[in-house]
């Protein structure tokens, strides 16, 4: 394996999680929604994630695990934002600390006990190929999953209907609500998604990308996805480019200090957040296209009148 | 932050009620900058709080701050745990340094104990450390042992004395066996991200080293080089779970002994101000058992393990020779722990540029 594939292939595992995380969020605000509770979800579905995958030792079924707790601990945001219409970011903050919380009770038993991994696939010939063949066709499962949940997030967001009313329900839940359409459901269904990429992306850290538990092993990621979703003016493709380009930034500081350039590591280590912005704040620098793609109704409660 | 928050409020909740119950015990507390979970340098300390519990049991009353942030959050946690009733309090990271000394001025009757830090301003600060880089040298001589790139990887922290000094010890334990040795260093500025320790190792194994130290918390680096196949060295704990045929050996730190002297003290009203740096000699540093390495680096390893324990050989021992070419120890000439306890230059050999 020649070392700018093994540089490749590490910048994808770094920013497959971020991108999961970040399309889930996507759908939310896209529905109107702003669930700041995003590293609470990802925690718990990294601590239920490791849990399920050594207990039953497949990490298949702890994948499915940090799904389902994933939707489900945003089901717990969807009812007391959605249903009882209480403050959006007070609750979403609640969530987090709630999961950070939570999962470090939970997993308190799994301390300093090696996971169970999820291995990349290997395809005979097409994985052998040089160059490419282990990038393309070498990666581990998550991977592949994450680039068809893109694809799948911006076709139904912009080539279906189902995705045309989820947006109209994000820019006027009024007018929404006047044609008939049932917008609490459908934000419910938004942030159960969000919650179960989360909890996905949360499996990911602990069963593909450090295959251990440890307590706040998330470290900020969920947070991170929050600002891609902002910065790629809600467009999945480019929420793909922020967290591509997020870790490649990152893989290529930690490259450049091992070589020894000269350059301060604190200036290297903020470097990905730094060209993430910019880059992203760049590709978002025409105005009206912005505000076009900005959820109107984002953040905004919504209460059907009676 | 926002976890620290919460736990303060849950330990605030907790302490209030322990002080109605028991009048006369002694209060100890501590503050770490991981959580607990960490499984390394948080985990360890941990460790020696529980060692507390056990050995004075109806004596002391114990609580603990997890994921303190170094800074201004510092301080809140410390004072919140002066005004609980604490009599003694022990903030375990090198970034508490300043507010330590801050808040021990406004509770003269507290006893606080400063780790790995050097600043005393008043009488009822306490510093101790652990003599950390004897270890690492004993790494550095394995390192050069096993490592057929005659290049090891190092992933660091911050870039304080403590971390440079291990760093330089590392260098100096290789350089003993193979003048020509070579480390890399990557910084990864936190204590604690295993996602991104996991990419520093990783980044380190592609530039071809074959062997890998880090002055970080998790295991992460440990798992990435059983992954690709490299030696590593544990850290803080004994991390052979995580690396059955990886792990060559690990400095684990044992603060237990240390915290049980210090709480007895002030039990019995003998507490004094002091300034403890113990190593492998005190029983502190231990090496965890030297294991994937051939009978001849384990024996160098064991060598150099006992000379450092019986006080026979300090891995800053001249002739040692600055990074820029200068002349920094003569021959036989032994390095003093102030100027050790402020190191902040490289020596000959280290691949990196000391970040200041």
């Amino acid at each position: 394996m020649g070392m700018l594939e093994a540089i490749l292939i590490t910048i994808a595992t770094a920013a497959t999680p971020l991108l999961i995380a970040g399309i889930g969020e996507l759908v939310v605000e896209r529905s109107g929604v702003l669930n700041l509770g995003v590293e609470g979800m990802m925690v718990m579905g990294a601590v239920t994630g490791f849990g399920v995958a050594l207990m039953t030792g497949s990490p298949w079924l702890g994948f499915l695990a940090a799904i389902a707790v994933g939707a489900l601990f945003s089901l717990l945001f969807a009812f007391l934002t959605l249903t009882l219409v209480t403050n959006q970011v007070a609750t979403g903050l609640a969530l987090t600390l709630l999961g950070l919380g939570l999962s470090g009770m939970i997993g308190e038993s799994f301390v300093g006990i090696p996971g169970v991994k999820l291995g990349s696939i290997h395809i005979p010939l097409l994985t052998d190929l040089p160059l490419v063949g282990k990038f393309l066709f070498g990666q581990d499962p998550i991977f592949y999953i994450s680039l068809l949940l893109t694809g799948g997030v911006a076709y139904f967001l912009f080539r279906t209907r189902a995705g045309l009313t989820l947006r109209s329900v994000g820019d006027n839940h009024a007018s929404a609500h006047a044609l008939g359409i049932n917008v609490i459901l459908i934000r419910y269904l938004a942030v159960m998604f969000g919650g179960a990429c989360a909890g996905l992306a949360g499996g990911y850290l602990s069963i593909v990308y450090t295959p251990q538990w440890v307590e706040n092993m998330t470290a900020g990621r969920g947070w991170i996805a929050l600002a891609l979703v902002v910065f790629a003016s809600w467009r999945p493709w480019r929420v793909l480019a922020g967290a591509y380009l997020f870790g490649a930034v990152t893989i290529g500081q930690l490259h450049a200090q091992a070589l020894g350039i000269g350059v301060p590591s604190q200036l290297l280590s903020s470097l990905p957040y730094l060209a993430t912005i910019v880059v992203l704040v760049l590709i978002s620098g025409n105005r009206r296209l912005t505000m076009v793609n900005t959820p109107a109704s984002l953040g905004r409660p919504f209460v059907p009148d009676r | 932050m926002k976890k620290t928050v919460l736990s303060i409020a849950a330990a605030a909740a907790m302490l209030s009620f322990g002080t109605m119950a028991a009048e006369a015990k002694v209060k100890a507390c501590w503050i770490y900058v991981g959580p607990i979970g960490d499984f390394g340098y948080s985990y360890q300390h941990h460790q020696g709080l529980l060692e507390v519990q056990k050995e004075l049991g109806d004596q002391v009353e114990t609580a603990y701050l997890e994921s303190v942030p170094e800074g201004a959050d510092a301080e809140r946690a410390l004072e919140r745990f002066a005004r609980s009733g604490c009599n003694i309090i022990f903030a375990t990271s090198f970034g508490f340094m300043d507010a330590t000394n801050k808040v021990a001025g406004r509770f003269p009757d507290v006893k606080f104990e400063h780790a790995t830090g050097y600043k005393r301003e008043h009488p009822n600060v306490a510093t101790y450390n652990s003599k950390f880089h004897e270890g690492r040298y004993v790494q550095g001589v394995i390192a050069a042992k096993v490592s057929k790139t005659g290049v090891a990887g190092y992933i660091a922290s911050f870039p304080i004395p403590e971390v440079v000094l291990g760093i330089n010890a590392f260098m100096l334990g290789a350089q003993s066996v193979n003048p020509d040795f070579k480390v890399k260093v990557v910084w990864a500025n936190t204590w604690y991200d295993a996602g991104k320790e996991a990419d520093a190792a990783k980044a380190l194994i592609d530039q071809g080293v074959d062997v890998i130290t880090q002055h970080t918390d998790s295991t992460a680096p440990m798992q990435v080089a059983t992954e690709r196949g490299v030696k590593a060295f544990g850290q803080a704990t004994d991390m052979i779970k995580f690396g059955p045929e990886t792990q060559l050996t690990a400095i684990v730190d044992d603060w237990g002994p240390y915290y049980v002297k210090r709480v007895k003290a002030v039990i019995d009203g003998t507490w004094q101000q002091q300034d403890v740096w113990d190593g492998m000699k005190e029983g502190n540093v231990v090496m965890a058992p030297f294991t994937n390495m051939s009978d001849d680096a384990k024996k160098a390893a064991e060598e150099i393990t006992a000379k450092i324990k019986s006080g026979e050989f300090n891995p800053y021992t001249g002739p040692i020779t600055r990074q820029d070419g200068s002349e920094w120890l003569k021959p036989g000439e032994v390095a003093d722990n102030a100027t050790l306890l402020g190191l902040n230059f490289y020596v000959k050999g280290v691949d990196d540029k000391l970040p200041q």
